[in-house]
């Protein structure tokens, strides 16, 4: 059908097209070359830096994330409706307005007297504005289709309040803290546009993966920025792919 | 228009819904295709109505061989056990659909409606939306929508399964009178018996994929085939390799010298027939099925010993 | 969220009629307020901080020198001409991915062919990839140096560096949504209404057009907000591909760096108000579409 080809064609020219040069010029000289890029100091830095802030951020995700779906689910006050459509907002909201609202409060001129621009803090609270909404949207569903019959049976049986929490609710979340997870990291990992402002881009103190390979672009190192790139896009599907494995895994036992 | 499904065969991966299987429906008539699940009936009313492909076999509709034609063209009028209502039109626009898609003039479509709405007595909701109607609207809806562009057959898949108890009786009885009226070719596929027995003319028995026995209801009670059609058909006693029915099993007042002896274990109430569970003296357990008089009048109780006839029971050839 | 009505002793309110009797009960309560109260403040607290605070800030600080700057602002050409390139741009990707993303929710809710689970991993990727590594890709496909630069220059067809590039990133980063939220629609919707269409003599097109694109409405249009949220929104990609030429190809997200940059913080600020403002239209509609699409479904 013409129909399918045109569908072909547009996937191929949006998505295929692009991943196999990437993937082919970050193989262009082979895998020495390869290595030499990602393991020169400044890539290290980037890279690991990264991985360990994307990690850090989501882990406290996991748990603010969780906290805030409970609210938004169990409890009941004024302004829920419009706190719960503001969980969004870092969705829409355009990563570059995201770093300059962060730094209208929390940088040079902050009239709290914060200022952690140009530093790893600033990195950390980027990433957890932009991350936000992923745990909370995936753990809401969940929560809300709970059946609550669960709860009340331990109860009748004698367990107390923490317990039915640590043993029949959050057991039955934790596929989907999980999911949500796998997607923060997924986006920290790359997120670029609120960082740009946000964190000076300091080799080796404040420089992101994504930051490096825009650099590298500008200096025109392009098997340097592909291959930098191919490691970050790895890094965020394996982290996506062997954590959708485990959420699923869970969820048999679960539901 | 005539029906004729010659040697149709349909596997689904490594499972057969439909082994050589061979159907005459005549002209007019009304049939049902009765079976448990996985029998293949339905399977067997998709592939008449084009919404399947046989993979060996042919349909034929009115002489002609429409295997290779698709649905819309077939001239079939299909209900859905769901009613698959087009939920973001009116009931008027439901009904109104195929005509519309056919593009025929407006106030040709508005009487037609009108007449179909009427005969399946929906005037007056003809602005209602699918959401505001019960089960039983909504199939009558159904069926208004499949006969407004006059389909030389109709097709009803578990048509009444959805719906409570009594809206299915009165659905049933409802379309034989419609049937009565119209005589359109009609198949529907149920897996209730007695659905089956109240409403069509004949029946055909499926299982597994094949053909059990085609008949009459009277012809398939009186004399089934097979074991299978049998025990679907109505209650049976099972003793060993042979097979009695429950009413007729006679209940003694006295006993002539050529009766059994059986005890009560327990009289079920079902209205105007009681269900009597005796055990036999050689421990075997079988029921019995008596009118409220013959209860009342031999006092029916639990544990009571009281002597029984049994006939000869039906064997079948293996 | 009726839920709550009886939820779990932990935190949730205490239905009425529940309250344990005696002392112990009334402190039992009281824990049990405590706690509810404690949670809340710690989430609402988080949000404020991270979300609320920061945002008030940008308002705050845009309009603190009254609103005439702000108008100059607005009125700057180049901010104009960053605002109108970002609207095309968006005008031209997002029907784009309309229509992909619904042709590509049929052909995986419908179609039958091997491979679906890849096909629908391949339009997840873009939430997987970096947007600086999506420009850098365009650049290597369809740079001068690139791949298919020379069968581009050879034609007359620029893409990095002016607006089709920019298009082409801008769609691909915003390709997943319409798909994503068409396909449970799509398949909550079931196959049965379209089959009595086909039975009733409708065409492929007919039935496609009158039963089932009415039948998934609210899942595209709630696609749709999403899609365009994203691609007003981008940044990454589209700085890489378009050589941020200020009055030209400069989308309002560059714009806001470079004024930034510059010290410009009226400029930037405004212009990031004026995202801002489009973004919180994007959760209006986002929430009452959230509402439909589970009422048309519920139905």
């Amino acid at each position: 059908m013409l129909g399918k080809g045109l569908l072909g064609v547009y996937l191929s020219v949006l998505v295929l097209l692009p991943v196999a040069a990437l993937l082919a010029k970050s193989g262009t000289g082979g895998a020495s070359q390869f290595w030499r890029e990602i393991s020169s100091p400044e890539a290290v830095a980037a890279i690991k830096l990264t991985l360990i802030v994307s990690a850090i951020v989501v882990a406290i995700n996991a748990v603010f994330g969780t906290i805030i779906a409970w609210v938004l689910v169990r409890d009941e006050f004024p302004g829920k409706k419009i706190v719960n459509a503001l969980i969004d907002l870092p969705f829409a909201l355009p990563t570059i307005v995201a770093g300059v609202v962060l730094l209208a409060l929390y940088g040079k001129g902050s009239p709290v007297g914060i200022n952690v621009a140009f530093t790893r803090t600033a990195i950390a609270l980027a990433l957890l504005f932009v991350t936000l909404p992923f745990v909370v949207r995936s753990v809401q569903p969940v929560l809300h289709e709970l059946d609550v019959s669960m709860e009340e049976a331990a109860e009748s049986l004698g367990a107390g309040p923490l317990t039915v929490l640590r043993r029949i609710v959050l057991p039955s979340l934790t596929p989907a803290i999980i999911s949500g997870v796998a997607l923060s990291f997924a986006r920290a990992v790359g997120e670029f546009g609120s960082l740009v402002l946000i964190t000076g881009n300091l080799p080796f103190k404040t420089e992101v993966g994504s930051v490096y390979v825009f650099g590298q672009i500008q200096n025109e190192n392009l098997p340097a920025a592909a291959a930098v790139s191919v490691v970050l896009l790895a890094a965020a599907l394996v982290v996506l792919a062997a954590l959708t494995l485990l959420s699923r895994r869970r969820s048999k036992h679960v539901l | 228009m005539a029906i004729e499904a010659r040697n149709v065969s349909k596997r689904f991966g490594s499972f057969t819904a439909l082994d050589d299987v061979s159907v005459t429906v005549g002209d007019g008539a009304l049939m049902a295709l009765l079976g448990p699940s996985g029998s293949g009936k339905s399977t067997l009313l998709r592939i008449i109505a084009g919404l399947e492909s046989p993979d060996e076999g042919e349909v034929v509709i009115g002489g002609e061989s429409v295997t290779d034609t698709p649905a819309r063209s077939r001239g079939v009028g299909f209900v859905f056990q769901h009613y698959a209502p087009f939920k973001h039109m009116t009931v008027h626009n439901n009904v109104a659909f195929g005509l519309s898609v056919r593009r025929r003039p407006k106030a040709e479509i508005e009487a037609r409606v009108r007449e179909l709405l009427g005969l399946v007595r929906l005037d007056g909701l003809a602005e209602r939306y699918p959401s505001q109607l019960s089960g039983g609207q909504l199939q009558r809806m159904a069926l208004a929508r499949a006969l407004a562009v006059q389909p030389k057959v109709l097709l009803l898949d578990e048509p009444f399964g959805a719906l409570d108890a009594q809206v299915r009786g009165e659905l049933r009885e409802w379309l034989r009178r419609l049937h009565d009226e119209i005589h359109v070719t009609t198949i529907f596929v149920t897996h209730d018996q007695e659905e089956a027995m109240e409403v069509a003319e004949q029946i055909v028995v499926m299982n597994a994929g094949r053909i059990e026995q085609t008949g009459t209801p009277r012809e398939l009670y009186e004399s089934p085939a097979n074991e299978f059609v049998m025990s679907f058909i109505g209650p049976v006693n099972r003793i060993g390799d042979a097979y009695l029915r429950p009413h007729d099993v006679e209940i003694l007042a006295h006993d002539d010298g050529a009766a059994t002896e059986a005890m009560i274990k327990r009289v079920v109430h079902l209205g105007f027939e009681v269900r009597v569970e005796l055990t036999l003296p050689d421990g075997r357990d079988i029921s019995a099925q008596v009118t409220r008089a013959t209860a009342h009048e031999l006092e029916l109780h639990e544990g009571q010993i009281l002597p029984v006839r049994l006939p000869q029971p039906r064997v079948f050839a293996a | 969220m009726s839920s709550s009505a009886s939820g779990s002793l932990a935190l949730s309110p205490a239905p009425a009629g529940r309250a344990a009797p005696g002392r112990d009960g009334q402190r039992a309560d009281r824990a049990l307020r405590a706690r509810k109260y404690g949670v809340r403040t710690v989430a609402l607290g988080y949000l404020a901080l991270l979300l609320l605070a920061p945002v008030a800030m940008i308002f705050y600080r845009t309009f603190e020198h009254g609103l005439t700057p702000v108008f100059d602002a607005i009125g700057e050409p180049n901010a104009q001409h960053a605002f109108w390139l970002s609207l095309e741009i968006v005008a031209i990707s997002v029907p784009l991915n309309t229509i992909f993303g619904i042709g590509m929710a049929l052909l995986l809710e419908r179609g039958r062919f091997k491979g679906k689970a890849l096909l629908g991993l391949l339009i997840d990727l873009p939430f997987a990839i970096s947007p600086v590594v999506i420009g850098l890709a365009l650049v290597l496909a369809y740079g001068k140096t690139g791949w298919l630069g020379d069968w581009l220059a050879e034609n007359g067809i620029q893409v990095i560096f002016s607006v089709p590039g920019m298009v082409i990133a801008t769609a691909i980063v915003s390709l997943p949504f319409v798909a994503r939220e068409t396909i449970p629609v799509l398949r909550e919707l079931g196959t049965d209404a379209e089959q009595a269409a086909s039975t009733l003599g409708a065409s492929g097109w007919q039935t496609f057009w009158r039963i089932t694109l009415p039948g998934i409405r609210w899942g595209v249009v709630y696609g749709v907000v999403l899609t365009t949220a994203r691609a007003l929104g981008e940044f990454g990609a589209v700085s890489i591909v378009s050589g941020r030429i200020e009055g030209e190809t400069q989308t309002l997200p560059l714009f806001v760096q470079a004024r930034f940059e510059n010290f410009d913080v009226t400029g930037a600020y405004t212009a990031a108000v004026v995202l801002a403002l489009l973004a919180f239209a994007t959760l209006v509609l986002m929430n009452l579409l959230t509402r439909r699409t589970r009422a048309d479904t519920a139905a």
